[in-house]
């Protein structure tokens, strides 16, 4: 989708809040009050820009921002140094050139992006939208950008919303509006917006003219869920404002025909806007180690600087008479400062700084092929691998620790119904359920104790109704514009005269005055006339997310007549929850009947069986949160008229709450009974690997529910502390709550994630789980999706109290040490599971003990955390993270994952079913678990040993090519002479050799993906940073050195004593340097495509072409290296190809030598796969097979303890069935 | 259709590059290549190594030191750099002929033309004929870029100021007399330093183009009469000068004086005894260089040089035993695809 919305970079071009209060205050833009007029005008206009550069800005900002960076700095200084006369190395001009390379790509760069924020800005405040016009006395068209605060908008539906309003006014009767937040935060639910509460009512619409009422609310902020603050009417009146008054930027009105709102923030001030962060920028651990190598190349300059400098103070000393030759007079020790400097600017390129440059396209290609892979493309959502960091790609290849959400993440997130239990008793929803839910339904009215037993069930069910904030929708509605565009205005009107009718018009008071005795009748009678067929329903659960159809209806309402008669469409209803499983149980609900048919901003419509639709008073909603972990709807009951509160939540919460009910002492045994029963149903449900929520009711007595309202109305108004305030009301009310019952809701486990958990396991990667959810639940799904292995030794700890743990924690750890040690396992390879509760983990996470903890989880295959709060996943993430010095990869799909996926070092986000928090805060965004294999092995591997290779062969050639100068400075008095022209000089990295290593770093493969997949044990070559360790770097620096060496003495001696003048003799070096960097690299690679022959051969050619028609053209030119003649003459002599022919090959031998060697006596995995992967399909096979047999073996020698585990690796890979797909893969693949 | 169209406007392209499928040809170093492979480079350098080394050992070079450190040198009366005009002898005898052409070189040691403020005090515009910069020459050629009495200096600049200047004249002792022997001076320089980057003004005569300026310091004639017996060897084309202002690339070096392709020596240098007078003006001694003359033939690879030659044999004797090291080491260790 188009996003509306840039980040910001650039200024804001609001004026700062020059009050500097803490509240800002809004009125009419019509007002006549000069000093409110003066305050409305201080306020941020709607017009945005976030591009970072106006025309005339763009030269000196670009400028400045760029000199910012410290390479840049650097480039600047030697350029700046080339121009004081006593150091300069070059022509001045020609030092200049590197940085005007550098600053003009990345300035054509920025421009390029910034012009497209501006076209995009510019179609933003280019927008129209119908604002009041107190001159014309109606509303007129205005752009985006004239929007003020203050002013009043009217929209219509499927506008987009310009700025952050106040809902002043509704075409719904009831005073709500829907909005679509994609555009904000991707989620496609449409969620309610309601009028500010008792707000006069003006007659069809709003009068801006009339209003005068003064709103106060808080600052600009970017909490897109908290908007606190009241309107005070001219009555001085005051209500309260929430975060359901606002309608927000950027956002689209749905399902309602106009809206009227102020406008309270605008522009930059809005929420939107506010919530714009550019991209994330993490630093990855290549780039940390690559910075101490940087550090060190600065090092190895300084000292040859030093070299040089005091080689030519003594040399200059030791020079007795030099006036003719010498022109300077300046002491020695002066000109060996001077010199210092000198060697700087001439040594520059030891310093890579085109590595920065160059790694940022490597990663951006590296971007380009992650999210082009095909493998990573879900057909269902039509969506790909969304890439949001862009430089951290090498870090996948070096993942050590996973932590993966559950739901959502290892599970589909599609909540299917599968079983409740009412009142202690049972009720299984089998998936083939037609017959059973006969049976259910068919028990009910066969019980003894009906009554009691009923009123049970009719509140459970009414509770799963109407506890939850999911909205009711059609799907005829105009909800996409886009894909179901609107033909005229007369269409909208149309559709909008179908359903923005007011539904609950046909309500007639009958209904809530009936008494619960005549309407049990009227169930029973309607159970006898046994109206309930099989056919009623579809199979409820197959889809968890799409309506249900009711086929019903017709039956129903020849049945009974009192039933008002079903509007059309209405049987289509589309329930959008914010979360999956209150949808999940608004469809069970309906699946037994009591259906959930409308939602407005006081009332609910709700149909139960055999009563028709009720109306039921709304009177307050006390949204779910993660501290009360329960939702309760306070409602007026249509049968009884009591006030009753229905409250939902996790079963630990629910159960407690509901443990002494007060006032009902000769139900006290039954409830005990119940609670009993239903703690064992839970138990059984979390065992079976279902999620529970617990259902429960209070009846509250109008004295009570007057007494908590007063404190809860106090809550609403105030500003400060409101959401504690809120907390401590809803924590209030639910207090003393009869259990009613729970329901066990089935999350199924996506597709793969065994696999890639085993695939995962195999490559080194320790899996934790951390999930919110109960242990029983935790361990089931663990189980099922091969992170338990039935013959692990689970260790569990639950305890409540600190010491208690400290000692379990400690003897646990005493006992795995032991079982270690008998079996000499490997560490860390052993078969224990360490399962913790969320409790637990809060005391593990504790300063004392975090060591100990870290110690029994390291030493554990799979750590499984649950019951934990998105905090606590953070903690445990971070903790891992900072202790033990790993890498860490976080993966979850909802907001309470969000915590976590900031803190790891890489953050993967699962778009899915819960919105886009987790994706929005991600670096890397997928749709299922499983692509995760092959990001981290294949692509993650690749991206790593590409890097590091690519890193390695940049430093290597800088020091190569840069000793060659160095040696040359014992041969001309160390005075920062140069055998080589400059402009080549300056060239031969900034073009003739910076080609081939970008290819390098895009292209290179070293296993071919299918291998890299099938043997996962080749990721611990990333894990181990084996491709850039410390002693890689010194010994390609020793290679390095020796190669110029040899590119400089071959040449040095083959020339000693002759007459070659200086570019003569530096004409071989330098093409002997190139053909050696080259060739280096067709050396290192592990594949060379025809591009890489393209590029190498290119280079090549172009630096060759380049000398010859630079030694033809080039007169008096770049003194005093003026190269007239030299290469021209040089490339027509044979002992210039005799000479770069041996430097060559003397300079590649020992390299070329030493991977045959390593090659035959210790190849690496990653050599042995590479290899495998040349054999025929056949011979692949086999090889594969028995290479999976090896590892397994090996495995098992250290696995003692468990060797039942061997059965569990081994015949993955001799079943035939898998040997017949390895063989079918292959051929597909090397065909 | 046109749903079934919008469902996959996201999917990637299925294509070999943007899937990273790009058939590849993969190096890797096995046995069948290492092998034959350091065999083959072996032979071929061992080959190379044998011409080079037979061609340079071909190459006959006679080297004379004349900076007259001895005592018993004829030239030790010059040493001293207060004595101008001072001439030496230094005789020499061949027993066999010296094949030709005979290329005669002087050679300086220790004479760092390298040097870089040294080689940069020159003013290519100058030399390249612009009159302008003979009124004001760059500020590289400071501090000889005007004398002391304001005069730009022409040609300006240390490299041009340090011009060496010791002239030398060959006699053939036959029969108790003098024979000079006749040397070619033309084509000493780079052809293009001749014809393209070196231009005289185009004024004739060419002294006029050098009004109000001054000879370098160091000099003892002005430019346009370096070459009193060849009227177009003079100014900026003056051969010597040409072959000076190519700075040599090391410390020892030497440079081409004349070839001796005329006459009776047309074929080479008969044996006999020869006599060189050297007009000994350079003083090298200040800053404990030396001087020397040498005769030397060329080959196809340049002058005489034994390294190359010695390098290809070891170098290519070095493959051939890796190849041996290598053909053991996959004996006993075996290549992965083997097993």
């Amino acid at each position: 989708m188009y996003s509306l919305e840039r980040p910001v970079q650039g200024q804001s071009s609001c004026p700062k809040d020059r009050l500097g209060r803490k509240r800002r205050t809004v009125v009419s833009s019509l007002t006549e009050d000069e000093e409110l007029t003066e305050i409305l005008k201080s306020y941020c206009s709607n017009k945005v820009t976030t591009t970072k550069y106006s025309f005339l800005s763009f030269i000196p900002k670009n400028l400045f921002e760029q000199l910012h960076r410290f390479a840049n700095i650097y480039f600047i200084f030697l350029a700046a140094l080339n121009f004081v006369p006593v150091v300069n190395a070059f022509q001045p001009e020609i030092s200049i050139i590197p940085i005007l390379l550098v600053l003009a790509v990345t300035a054509v760069k920025d421009l390029w992006e910034d012009y497209r924020k501006h076209k995009s800005d510019k179609f933003i405040n280019g927008l129209v939208c119908e604002i009041y016009s107190r001159k014309r006395q109606m509303y007129v068209d205005q752009r985006w950008q004239d929007v003020h605060v203050g002013d009043f908008v009217r929209l219509s539906c499927n506008e987009i919303i310009p700025a952050d309003m106040l809902l002043l006014y509704s075409s719904d009767p009831h005073g709500v509006c829907y909005i679509e937040t994609a555009n904000l935060d991707g989620e496609t639910n449409l969620k309610q917006r309601q009028v500010v509460r008792d707000l006069p009512r003006q007659g069809s619409e709003l009068t801006p003219e009339n209003f005068h009422s003064r709103i106060e609310c808080e600052n600009p902020n970017n909490d897109l869920s908290r908007f606190r603050g009241f309107m005070e009417y001219p009555s001085k009146a005051r209500v309260g404002l929430h975060n359901n008054n606002l309608l927000l930027r950027s956002c689209t009105i749905r399902n309602t025909e106009t809206v009227i709102g102020i406008v309270v923030y605008a522009g930059h001030e809005t929420k939107a806007m506010k919530n714009n962060n550019g991209p994330r920028y993490k630093r990855s651990k290549l780039e940390r180690r690559l910075n101490v190598d940087v550090l060190w190349s600065v090092v190895l300059l300084v000292i040859m600087c030093l070299t040089a400098a005091i080689g030519h103070g003594l040399w200059l000393r030791n020079l007795k008479d030099n006036s003719f030759l010498i022109p300077d007079t300046t002491s020695p020790a002066l000109s060996g400062f001077y010199l210092f400097w000198t060697m700087i600017i001439v040594l520059q390129v030891l310093i890579p700084i085109s590595l920065y440059v160059s790694i940022e396209i490597v990663k951006l290609c590296q971007i380009f092929f992650i999210q082009n892979d095909v493998d990573f493309y879900n057909e269902y959502m039509d969506s790909r691998i969304q890439c949001r960091a862009l430089n951290i790609t090498e870090d996948l290849g070096q993942i050590q620790y996973v932590f993966s959400d559950k739901t959502g993440t290892l599970t589909e997130n599609k909540m299917v119904f599968r079983r409740c239990t009412i009142a202690g008793v049972e009720y299984p929803h089998e998936e083939n359920g037609e017959k059973s839910k006969y049976i259910f339904l068919h028990n009910i009215f066969h019980q003894g104790d009906a009554s009691m037993e009923l009123t049970y069930i009719v509140d459970f069910f009414m509770a799963l109704a109407i506890c939850n904030t999911v909205v009711v929708s059609s799907p005829n509605q105009p909800r996409h514009v886009s894909r179901t565009p609107l033909k005229s205005l007369e269409d909208i009107k149309m559709l909008f005269q179908r359903f923005g009718l007011p539904r609950f018009s046909t309500l007639s008071p009958p209904h809530t005055t009936e008494s619960p005795r005549s309407f049990t009748r009227r169930l029973f009678s309607r159970g006898k006339a046994a109206s309930f067929t099989p056919r009623l329903d579809g199979v409820p659960g197959e889809d968890g997310d799409q309506g249900y159809e009711e086929e019903g209806d017709g039956l129903e309402n020849s049945n009974g007549g009192e039933g008002p008669p079903s509007e059309p469409g209405a049987d289509e209803l589309i329930y959008e929850a914010e979360s999956p499983d209150e949808a999940a149980l608004v469809h069970a609900a309906r699946a037994y009947r009591c259906t959930l048919q409308g939602r407005s901003l006081e009332r609910l419509l709700v149909e139960l069986p055999g009563m028709g639709s009720l109306a039921v008073r709304l009177l307050h909603i006390l949204p779910f949160d993660s501290t009360r972990k329960r939702m309760s709807v306070v409602v007026r009951h249509p049968l009884t008229n009591q006030v009753v509160v229905y409250t939902k939540g996790a079963d630990s919460v629910i159960m407690d709450l509901a443990e002494s009910p007060k006032g009902a002492e000769q139900s006290d045994g039954r409830q005990g009974h119940i609670r009993e029963q239903t703690q064992k149903h839970l138990d059984n449900y979390a065992r079976e690997g279902l999620r529970t929520l617990c259902i429960a009711k209070k009846v509250q007595t109008s004295t009570e529910y007057e007494i908590w309202l007063k404190r809860h109305a106090f809550a609403e108004t105030s500003i400060e502390n409101r959401e504690e305030l809120l907390l401590e009301s809803a924590q209030r009310l639910e207090t003393n709550l009869t259990l009613l019952g729970a329901t066990g809701i089935e999350d199924r486990l996506q597709e793969e994630v065994p696999e890639t958990i085993e695939a995962l396991q195999r490559a080194g990667v320790k899996v934790w789980v951390l999930t919110g959810d109960k242990q029983e639940t935790a361990i089931n799904i663990a189980c099922a999706c091969k992170l338990l292995r039935t013959t692990d030794q689970l260790l569990t700890s639950s305890s409540s109290c600190l010491v208690s743990l400290q000692e379990a924690c400690k003897a646990l750890l005493l006992e795995l040490r032991a079982e270690v040690e008998r079996g000499e396992a490997a560490e860390g390879t052993s078969g224990f599971t360490l399962v913790v509760d969320g409790r637990t983990l809060d005391f593990a996470l504790q300063e004392d003990l975090k060591g100990d903890f870290l110690e029994l989880s390291r030493r554990c295959r799979a750590v499984v955390c649950c019951r934990s709060t998105p905090l606590q996943k953070s903690h445990v993430v971070q903790l891992v993270r900072d202790q033990l010095r790993v890498m860490t990869l976080a993966i979850g799909d909802g907001a309470n994952d969000v915590s976590m996926i900031q803190v790891a070092d890489v953050g993967i986000g699962i778009s899915g079913q819960e919105g886009m928090q987790a994706v929005m805060s991600s670096d890397f965004a997928i749709s299922r678990f499983k692509h995760l294999r092959k990001l981290l092995l294949v692509h993650g591997h690749w991206c790593y040993t590409r890097l590091a290779n690519m890193i390695l062969y940049f430093f290597y050639k800088n020091v190569m090519y840069v000793n060659l100068l160095f040696w040359y400075q014992f041969f001309c008095g160390f005075s920062g002479s140069v055998m080589t022209n400059s402009w080549v000089l300056i060239f031969f990295n900034l073009l003739f050799t910076s080609a081939p290593p970008l290819l390098y770093g895009i292209l290179d493969k070293d296993v071919s993906a299918d291998t890299l997949i099938k043997l996962p044990e080749l990721y611990k070559s990333g894990q181990n940073s084996k491709a850039y360790l410390p002693s890689t770097f010194w010994l390609t620096m020793l290679d390095a050195l020796y190669q110029s060496l040899v590119c400089f003495f071959i040449p040095y001696f083959a020339y000693a004593g002759s007459d070659a003048d200086m570019l003569s003799f530096g004409s071989p070096i330098n093409a002997s340097a190139l053909l050696i960097i080259l060739l280096h690299q067709v050396i290192e690679s592990r594949t060379l495509t025809w591009l890489h022959v393209l590029v190498l051969v290119g280079s090549a050619l172009f630096y060759f072409s380049f000398t010859l028609v630079f030694s033809v053209v080039c007169v008096t030119c770049s003194p005093p290296t003026n190269p007239l003649g030299v290469d021209k003459l040089q490339m027509s002599q044979p002992l210039f190809y005799g000479v770069c022919a041996l430097t060559t090959v003397l300079a590649l031998l020992p390299r070329f030598l030493f991977h045959a060697l390593r090659n035959s006596i210790s190849p690496s995995d990653t050599l042995k796969a590479a290899l495998m992967d040349q054999l025929n399909p056949d011979n692949y096979c086999r090889r594969m097979q028995h290479w999976n047999q090896t590892q397994a073996q090996s495995k098992a020698r250290g696995l003692i303890i468990n060797v039942e585990d061997l059965d569990i690796k081994i015949p993955d890979f001799i079943l035939p069935k898998e040997l017949k797909e390895c063989r079918a893969a292959t051929g597909s693949v090397l065909s | 259709m046109m749903k079934e169209e919008l469902e996959t406007t996201n999917r990637p392209d299925n294509t070999a590059f943007t899937q990273q499928r790009l058939p590849a040809w993969q190096p890797m170093l096995s046995a069948g290549i290492v092998i034959p492979g350091f065999v083959l480079i072996g032979l071929a350098f061992i080959g190379i190594g044998v011409a080079l080394f037979i061609t340079s050992q071909n190459i006959t070079v006679l080297e004379k030191d004349y900076t007259g450190v001895e005592t018993t040198s004829d030239c030790y009366k010059c040493s001293n750099p207060s004595d101008k005009n001072c001439t030496c002898k230094l005789e020499f005898s061949l027993s066999t002929l010296f094949e030709g052409p005979v290329f005669f070189y002087y050679g300086l040691s220790n004479y760092f033309q390298s040097q870089r403020s040294y080689g940069a005090s020159k003013d290519e515009y100058q030399l390249s004929g612009d009159l302008d910069y003979f009124k004001t020459p760059i500020s590289a050629c400071s501090p000889y870029q005007y004398d002391a009495n304001q005069n730009p200096i022409v040609p300006c600049g240390s490299l041009a100021n340090s011009m060496f200047n010791d002239t030398f004249k060959l006699y053939q002792i036959v029969n108790g007399t003098k024979k000079l022997v006749p040397f070619d001076g033309k084509g000493i320089a780079w052809w293009t330093d001749y014809n393209i980057k070196y231009r005289n003004p185009s004024v004739t005569p060419l002294k006029n183009a050098f009004n109000g300026t001054v000879k370098p310091s160091f000099w003892s004639k002005p430019a346009y009469e370096l070459d009193t017996s060849d009227p177009s060897n003079n100014g900026f084309v003056n051969q010597d000068f040409l072959v000076w202002m190519r700075r040599a690339a090391l410390p020892d070096f030497r440079k081409l004086y004349r070839r001796i392709t005329e006459g009776d020596y047309a074929r080479g240098l008969p044996a006999g005894n020869y006599s060189l007078e050297i007009a000994y003006n350079y003083p090298v001694l200040s800053f404990g260089g030396r001087k020397k003359v040498v005769f030397s033939n060329v080959s196809w690879m340049g002058g005489k040089n034994q390294f190359l030659g010695i390098a290809y044999l070891v170098v290519g004797s070095l493959c051939v035993v890796m190849s041996m090291v290598m053909l053991i080491v996959y004996a006993k260790f075996k290549f992965p695809e083997d097993d």
